[in-house]
């Protein structure tokens, strides 16, 4: 089955990169803009989802300075919140 | 005396840290892909960008299949020193604390930086010169060294920081200004400078040298030791 794997930047760890695209939009003049945070989208095709908690804390993720968040596709019955993120992202599921 | 240096896919400057090491010593590559560290004394894992860097620098690395060596090598107290790719990957073996995070700059850094060393009581520091800083090149995209501050008071209180950027050299807004740090035993050194690159003074400064030097001189010292002792069990390793 398709998984996605959302990996952040742990709270209190600074990221210069968020900053950077923070300032970038407010120059481009979108106000009400704040803690912008850039992570990584990792999507993989998995036989067994048990397995990715393991992949995550073994490789996809380094903990000391990153969290990571699993998110089945749509029909998943691994993760209600899926669905509801699809829709927020307008992404369409066979 | 004889080094292993470590050659993953990516690697670019083992050779550089296989010519360091062999004015000191002797000096010898091992591939990624063997599981045996053909006798080495001490092991160097060296810059460049192992594996692509893709994901994390050195988050692949970490599980070729010599590290599991380097790790039982670790675990028994051999030296083993890692350089800038390689203290990534130190650190994401769990060899070190900590990690690398992208410079505060967003950029990539390469520049000539001056070193405090915090000890003269280590294996890769005791034959260094204590009268001034050391002068080193760094040259990284992720050097920004980071641990929760309770971890960073603890590498304080522990005696495992052991170079820091001297005031205004910090390339990459490395927490506390560090540049390198040890594992609690002491037998493990990772840092962001080059020691490799400065072995020449055609290229601007010879003080890398005395970190090689400082290795041999411990092993040499601890083995004549032993050999006074008597005794056929692993030299003792400096805390």
């Amino acid at each position: 089955m398709r998984a996605r794997v959302l990996v952040r930047p742990r709270a209190g760890v600074l990221d210069p990169q968020g900053q950077a695209v923070q300032r970038a939009l407010e120059a481009l003049g979108f106000a009400g803009v704040s803690d912008v945070r850039i992570g990584r989208l990792v999507e993989l095709e998995v036989a067994d989802p048990r397995q990715l908690e393991e992949m995550c804390e073994r490789l996809l993720c380094n903990p000391l300075i990153e969290d990571y968040e699993i998110i089945a596709p749509a029909g998943g019955a691994a993760d209600p919140g899926a669905a509801q993120l699809d829709s927020v992202l307008g992404v369409e599921r066979r | 005396m004889r080094f292993g240096v470590v050659r993953f896919p990516g690697s670019c400057d083992e050779i550089d840290a296989l010519r360091a090491a062999a004015r000191v010593g002797e000096a010898e590559l091992l591939w990624h892909a063997e599981r045996d560290l053909r006798g080495a004394d001490a092991v160097i894992i060296p810059g460049g960008f192992s594996y692509g860097d893709y994901l994390r620098p050195g988050a692949i690395a970490r599980f070729a299949p010599v590290m599991e060596a380097v790790a039982r090598f670790a675990a028994e107290g051999g030296l083993v020193l890692g350089i800038c790719n390689g203290f990534q990957v130190l650190c994401e073996a769990g060899l070190l604390p900590g990690a690398l995070l992208p410079n505060l700059t967003l950029r990539f850094v390469f520049r000539q930086v001056e070193l405090r060393i915090e000890r003269f009581d280590t294996p890769f520091t005791c034959a260094c010169p204590r009268e001034r800083p050391l002068s080193m090149p760094v040259k990284h995209m992720s050097g920004r060294y980071y641990a929760p501050e309770r971890t960073l008071d603890e590498l304080e209180a522990g005696g495992q920081v052991l170079l820091r950027y001297a005031p205004g050299h910090n390339p990459n807004g490395s927490l506390r200004d560090i540049a390198g740090v040890t594992n609690s035993a002491g037998n493990v050194l990772g840092l962001m400078p080059h020691p490799e690159h400065a072995v020449e003074a055609l290229t601007g400064s010879t003080d890398g040298l005395s970190v090689f030097a400082s290795i041999a001189a411990h092993l040499a010292s601890s083995a004549s030791a032993t050999t006074r002792a008597g005794s056929k069990s692993a030299p003792a390793i400096a805390a």
